[in-house]
């Protein structure tokens, strides 16, 4: 499976909505399933899925799918 | 007790901190020992190594300073995936009259005492998370509880560490990771060896079970917290003072 679509299953699985809705410019605070607190799912998920551990300014900064692909590529994921 | 757990605890060099690792190493605990000279942790560590036959990682950084706890995990992160529990014993205490109390005094207790506990805690508890269950265990101090003349910036400090666990345990509760505090008194250590026999004096009077608290008291409480055995505490703060009045 590529990374992207593990991206993708993630936030399908943390905000627990359809794969449609997961597009690169989806917007945390957005839609009601990505709260604060499904957004601490979301980075756990995403920590266990590519082995990471991000920094908090990171986890503050990962406001949409776009950009978490950027914040992971700095701890060396590809996409 | 604590046979399969790991567990991070903050200020180890001396007094409680040192204990507390001491008590986890005799239950079998994998430790990650943190204090900021990588020479006195490590001699802690082999020590413990060698009288109780567990792995001990020397964890050396400055809890103050952000971007050394970040680097600190990160790096924790490549060996060790799971932590569960984590001892926010670090602190220091300086005590001051009101209008002597300078910014520096304020800032270094409360970066030590109180801002460190949340940037150790952010990562330790994603850490926790992980297995969906944690023990974090904060010290506080019976000045955070009752205050005391002198110490209004450390009792303050040590008063939000009572806030941010009762905090933490709501907000954490739903991941099975518990979040306590431990209250300690006048407890046998390097910092009441400063006092003047006349204070000495007065503070063993008003502990009304007569004797001065060991490291081994608050240690042994700390063990309580870890285990299994207060796996339905959270949010409390347990006192360890003897009974002691101020």
């Amino acid at each position: 499976m590529t990374n992207n679509k593990k991206l993708v299953n993630v936030f399908i699985d943390a905000l627990a909505v359809e794969a449609e809705v997961v597009t690169d410019n989806l917007q945390y605070n957005s839609i009601a399933e990505w709260d604060s607190v499904a957004h601490m799912a979301l980075i756990a998920q995403l920590e266990e899925v590519f082995d990471v551990m991000l920094d908090t300014d990171d986890i503050i900064d990962m406001s949409s799918p776009l950009k978490a692909k950027t914040i992971l590529t700095k701890y060396g994921v590809s996409f | 007790m604590l046979q399969g757990k790991t567990a991070i605890i903050t200020g180890v060099t001396r007094g409680i901190g040192k204990k507390i690792a001491e008590v986890y190493a005799k239950n079998h605990a994998t430790l990650i020992l943190n204090a900021r000279e990588h020479t006195k942790v490590e001699k802690l560590a082999q020590k413990l190594r060698d009288e109780y036959n567990v792995e001990v990682i020397a964890f050396t950084f400055d809890i103050t300073n952000s971007d050394e706890v970040k680097k600190a995990f990160q790096n924790l992160f490549k060996t060790v995936k799971k932590v569960d529990i984590l001892v926010n014993n670090a602190g220091i205490l300086e005590g001051s009259l009101l209008g002597m109390i300078g910014q520096n005094m304020i800032e270094k207790t409360y970066a030590t005492n109180v801002y460190s506990i949340y940037d150790i805690s952010q990562y330790a508890i994603r850490m926790m998370q992980r297995n969906k269950s944690g023990s974090i265990i904060n010290m506080t101090s019976i000045m955070g509880v009752m205050g005391a003349e002198g110490q209004a910036v450390y009792s303050g400090s040590k008063a939000a560490v009572i806030g941010i666990t009762k905090s933490m345990s709501k907000e954490l509760a739903s991941s099975n990771i518990r979040v306590n505090a431990i209250a300690p008194g006048f407890i046998d250590t390097d910092m009441i060896k400063e006092l003047t026999d006349v204070k000495y004096e007065e503070r063993l009077a008003s502990i009304k079970m007569g004797r001065v608290g060991k490291t081994e008291d608050v240690a042994n409480t700390a063990l309580y917290l870890a285990s299994e055995l207060s796996s339905y505490v959270t949010g409390q703060v347990i006192g360890v003072d003897g009974g002691m009045v101020i």
